[in-house]
């Protein structure tokens, strides 16, 4: 038991993490160029709709990934017109592309509703997959985990090492700044936005052609909230995306490992599930305890309309 | 475009075609309107699409004679009110209410329409005119537990369920006595999931049992990812997993053994033909196998003939009553008696269950 | 050409009651154009949508009766976001204000006093601020993110209520159902009219609309607080700390949103379940910004949202459409909403493109 039972809990916390790390950095720059987008839950949504969708009809998961991540650049693209181009709040342009979006899937989704998918083949990667424990958890997964963990460096290298990362954090400290000295603000922010929803896209693609695989209304079921609270959870950075979305899918993962096991605990089944929420709020606390790290990650102008004239 | 389309559009056709009727005929030729509020989204498999299933079996059947209309997705809270209020107030003179959470708001709107007949499945309270309906689903559960029983490899089965209501855990109970009965080494684990509809954990739930060495899975949640997730290790592991409310084969075409299925149309005929016929004088129908309420999902050409043939005659003694899914002696967990030997559980000691029986694995959850 | 939008010099008056009306023009427009699409008659579609849930007493009473947690929730959470103290935890201390008053419904089964219901009503607030002072206590305390850790807290609040209802207060003769025993006649807010459900809660949100108009407009700590939303060092200029917004901001939603809780179980509801409510602490944010963030505002955006709701039922029953038609309107009109604001600040002018 022992080897093999470590091994199938860290594959399944990885697999629970996936979408959320995914969706988080997408979010993650949105915020850094100083916007904050709400409608992750909403995004994510017709993500997966639109991916389950062309999966079905072309046979083809690459097609429903990127069919995904175009649903979810329409859909956050109507955000930007709301919170950019007509200088809405942010915080309402979000909580409106969530209730439409989850709305949205389920209208366009119902005749979706009826049809299986066939599960999607894992890819080995070869040699590594035959390490011991680590490697039938690590390097036998889906593409999309690869994916997420390229994601990570591409956005953290972006950020800290590119020129146009540096310009968009600039955005995000100050856009009157970053306005007066050229930098078009809004199509900065946009670009922002869009690659959100493209993330929030494939989140959801994830979810709909290769975790359950199949779509009903409701399925993403608070996960676009929780991607959400990790970026904060992460104070921003790329790398902490990744242990918070592990730790969350982990807390979730091991409860069910405890109750699956008959150890012998008696705690009501209720408390066991708002462990990883109780765990989230906690760790947030230890990690914002440091005003100074919040302070210097934190993109100062988060949630502020920028109003090109003022 | 797909079928439920084609059944809306048959329905609203078939509503037109009686209004025109309605114009040249005299009024009591109208069709009767019959109403129901599902708690979920229809979908394609589950709790809601099994009563949508008797919803068509009993227009069909009927047809002419009335016409049907749902209304799904109905919060159980304060909103129920209201719709069950809207239907009455629309003429309709039949009205079925599928969710435990409608119980009180069916009571209270009944009183006030008297003349309209309210069916209310899962509760317990009834009024002159409230009946209520509810179906044995553990007989299914425990010849599927049977089934289990015979082929499992590890002894090991797994079971994911929503919420520790005597449903669910009288289903646990019956399907782990139904292995037992056949395979003294078995035991049952259960992972609580605490929704009851979030596929992806419900597909977690049903990976983390079968990675601790299940190889039989079922569940009581409502959607499809369980059955989907055996399918998915069958290969792997030699998964095999038992459908809940619908029959899932089209998920799990090869893991699939079995299941239990709910069957509402026969009760909705019988019932509705009775309230046309003014003959109805009240209901508290408990129906199982016998009733036609619950059916055994067909069973895969896995499962070996000899299983088959046991599981149809335990099924018919079922049927004729010989054969009770809680007949003493039963102990519970911690191994108490609960009832001796010679004796079947009472209705009443059925709905009040909240312990588990001897084999399963998994500490009841106390609160 | 290329559509620009200059700052007004001072915003628009008549922007400012042209744009909500715009906003619903082009929601009912469009609604009509998605009925179109579907087949149905727009002329038809819209009767049944936005006009069939009013046709009668009844149906007026449901509507105001559905507004009232949404009147509430909002009007406590408007103060907050006036004050950029981000609460959307409201759902789960509605949920601990329902639990909390509920309990003591419980706990004093059979009571004849008079105090009973005041006394479940005050310590639902109380619950609800309970709730609200976690996030608040986080934030002041720890610098902890409030929009985090009040959402974190919803879910929580979820799991607390229904382990209350599967435990320890399940009701004893309920066949072990998840809900408690119904509450007593004491326990229960008395009906405004009768034939209805419309109970007293409605006054308790025309009144929280009237004390949150008082607080913003004519309190100076409501004008602090309002300044320190503008600009936090404006606010700390002006004398008032941020700690304390962040108080009265996370309190007024928790005390607002423990007040619609408990009126649900006490009202409509009359038990605790596990489905007090069907997400209105969320709806409550929307109700709050359609509202621009002002109690004349949210009475008519709780209004409408609320028709959208009972509209949503109404197209299920006779047009067919599915449920999720609500949320795609409701969506749809925020965006709207926020969308036309811009006229308000902002003159649309067409200009030549540069380049």
């Amino acid at each position: 038991m022992g080897l093999t039972f470590i091994s199938s809990i860290l594959f399944a916390t990885i697999v629970a993490g996936t979408p959320l790390i995914i969706v988080a950095l997408g979010e993650l720059i949105t915020e850094k160029s100083g916007v904050l987008n709400l409608g992750a839950e909403g995004t994510m949504s017709v993500g997966a709709v639109a991916a389950f969708a062309v999966a079905h009809q072309t046979g083809s998961p690459l097609l429903g990934i990127l069919a995904g991540m175009g649903a979810g650049m329409v859909m956050s693209l109507l955000f930007g017109i709301s919170a950019l181009t007509l200088m809405a709040n942010q915080v309402a342009s979000g909580l409106a592309l969530s209730i439409f979006g989850v709305g949205l899937s389920a209208f366009i989704g119902k005749p979706y509703e009826s049809v299986a998918l066939a599960s999607v083949e894992p890819i080995r990667i070869p040699l590594l997959h035959r390490i011991p424990v680590l490697g039938p958890a690590l390097f036998e997964q889906q593409g999309l985990v690869y994916f997420s963990w390229l994601l990570i460096v591409a956005v953290a290298w972006f950020l800290y090492r590119s020129r146009s990362g540096l310009v968009l954090r600039a955005v995000g400290e100050s856009p009157v700044s970053a306005h007066s000295i050229g930098y078009n603000v809004v199509r900065i922010r946009y670009q922002a936005v869009l690659f959100g929803g493209a993330m929030a896209g494939i989140g959801g693609a994830f979810l709909s052609v290769f975790y359950t695989p199949m779509w009903v209304e409701g399925m993403v079921a608070g996960r676009g909230w929780i991607a959400l609270s990790l970026v904060v959870f992460a104070t921003w950075r790329p790398g902490r995306v990744m242990i918070g979305a592990y730790l969350f899918g982990g807390c979730m993962i091991a409860q069910m490992f405890v109750q699956g096991s008959g150890a012998r605990i008696n705690i009501p089944s209720q408390f066991l599930s708002s462990l990883p929420y109780v765990a989230t709020v906690l760790v947030l606390v230890l990690i914002s305890r440091n005003r100074s790290t919040i302070r210097l990650n934190s993109p100062a102008s988060l949630g502020q309309t920028f109003l090109r004239d003022a | 475009m797909n079928r439920r389309n084609l059944a809306l559009a048959t329905i609203s056709g078939a509503a037109l075609l009686a209004s025109t009727a309605l114009m040249g005929a005299p009024p009591a030729a109208a069709p009767t309107k019959i109403g129901f509020i599902y708690v979920s989204p229809v979908g394609d498999a589950g709790w809601t699409y099994q009563h949508d299933l008797g919803r068509k079996q009993m227009e069909a059947e009927m047809k002419g004679a009335v016409t049907t209309k749902f209304i799904e997705n109905v919060p159980e809270g304060a909103d129920a009110e209201r719709i069950i209020r809207q239907l009455a107030q629309d003429g309709n003179k039949i009205i079925f209410t599928t969710s435990f959470g409608y119980m009180n708001p069916t009571i209270k709107v009944a009183a006030s329409y008297p003349d309209v007949a309210f069916f209310h499945a899962t509760g317990y309270k009834t009024a002159k005119n409230v009946g209520i309906y509810n179906a044995r689903f553990y007989e299914g559960r425990y010849l599927n537990g049977v089934i289990a029983g015979k082929m499992t490899k590890s002894n090991i089965a797994g079971y994911v369920a929503a919420f520790p209501i005597p449903e669910v855990v009288m289903g646990i109970n019956a399907f782990t006595r139904g292995m037992k009965s056949v395979n003294p080494k078995a035991e049952v684990r259960v992972i609580w999931v605490n929704s009851w509809f979030d596929p992806g954990k419900e597909r977690e739930a049903a990976m983390t049992l079968i990675s601790q060495g299940a190889d039989m899975i079922t569940h009581h949640t409502d959607s499809t990812a369980v059955v989907q997730a055996a399918e998915e290790k069958h290969k792997e592991k030699g998964t095999w997993a038992f459908s809940y409310h619908s029959d899932m084969a089209k998920y799990g075409p090869t893991a699939q053994l079995s299941g239990t299925t709910h069957v509402w149309g026969d009760f909705y005929t019988r019932i509705v033909k009775e309230v046309l016929a003014k003959k109805w004088t009240g209901t508290n129908v408990w129906g199982g196998i016998k009733d036609g309420m619950i059916k055994l999902a067909p069973m895969s050409k896995s499962v070996p003939p000899d299983v088959q043939k046991q599981v149809h005659q335990l099924e018919a003694e079922i049927k004729a009553g010989k054969l009770h899914p809680f007949a003493g002696p039963v102990i519970d967990q911690g191994g108490k008696e609960i009832l001796p030997k010679g004796k079947n559980m009472s209705d009443s000691d059925i709905n009040a269950m909240n312990y588990y029986v001897q084999g399963v694995a998994s500490v009841f959850p106390k609160n | 050409m290329w559509l620009k939008f200059e700052q007004r010099p001072e915003p628009s008056r008549v922007m400012t009651y042209l744009s909500p009306l715009l906003a619903v023009g082009l929601m009912f427009l469009s609604g009509m154009i998605l009925f179109f699409v579907l087949g149905k008659s727009p002329v038809e579609g819209f009767k049944v949508f936005f006009m069939n849930p009013l046709k009668d007493m009844y149906g007026v009473a449901e509507l105001f009766l559905k507004a009232t947690p949404l009147m509430l929730c909002a009007v406590g959470l408007s103060v907050g976001f006036k004050a950029n103290v981000w609460n959307i935890g409201a759902e789960g201390q509605l949920l601990i204000g329902a639990l909390v008053g509920g309990g003591l419904a419980l706990h004093f089964e059979g009571s004849n006093s008079p105090l009973l219901l005041p006394a479940m009503i005050v310590s639902g607030a109380l619950g609800g601020m309970l709730w609200a002072a976690i996030p608040a206590f986080l934030r002041t305390r720890f610098n902890a993110n409030e929009i985090l850790t009040s959402l974190m807290l919803v879910y929580v609040a979820e799991l607390l209520v229904s382990w209350a209802v599967h435990g320890p207060w399940k009701d004893p003769d309920g066949f072990n159902f998840p809900q408690t025993k119904m509450f007593g006649a004491k326990a229960t807010l008395p009906i405004l009219l009768a034939g209805t459900r419309l109970n007293l809660a409605l006054l308790f949100a025309l009144g929280a609309l009237v004390v949150g108009w008082i607080f913003m407009n004519r309190s100076f700590m409501g004008y602090q607080m309002k300044v320190a939303g503008q600009a936090e060092f404006a606010g700390r200029y002006a004398g008032f700390s941020a700690k304390r917004s962040v108080w009265i901001g996370m309190l007024a939603g928790g005390a607002m949103a423990g007040v619609a809780g408990i009126s649900e179980v006490a009202g409509p509801i009359g038990q605790i379940t596990e489905h007090i409510s069907p997400g209105y602490g969320f709806a409550a944010m929307i109700v709050a910004f359609v509202g621009r963030l002002s109690p004349i505002g949210i009475f008519f955006s709780s209004l409408l949202m609320a028709l959208l709701y009972m509209g949503g039922e109404q197209a299920q029953q006779y047009l067919n459409l599915p449920s999720s038609i609500s949320k795609v309107f409701q969506g749809m009109l925020l965006f709207f909403l926020l969308g036309s604001d811009v006229f308000i600040n902002f003159r649309p002018r067409l200009v030549r493109r540069r380049k």
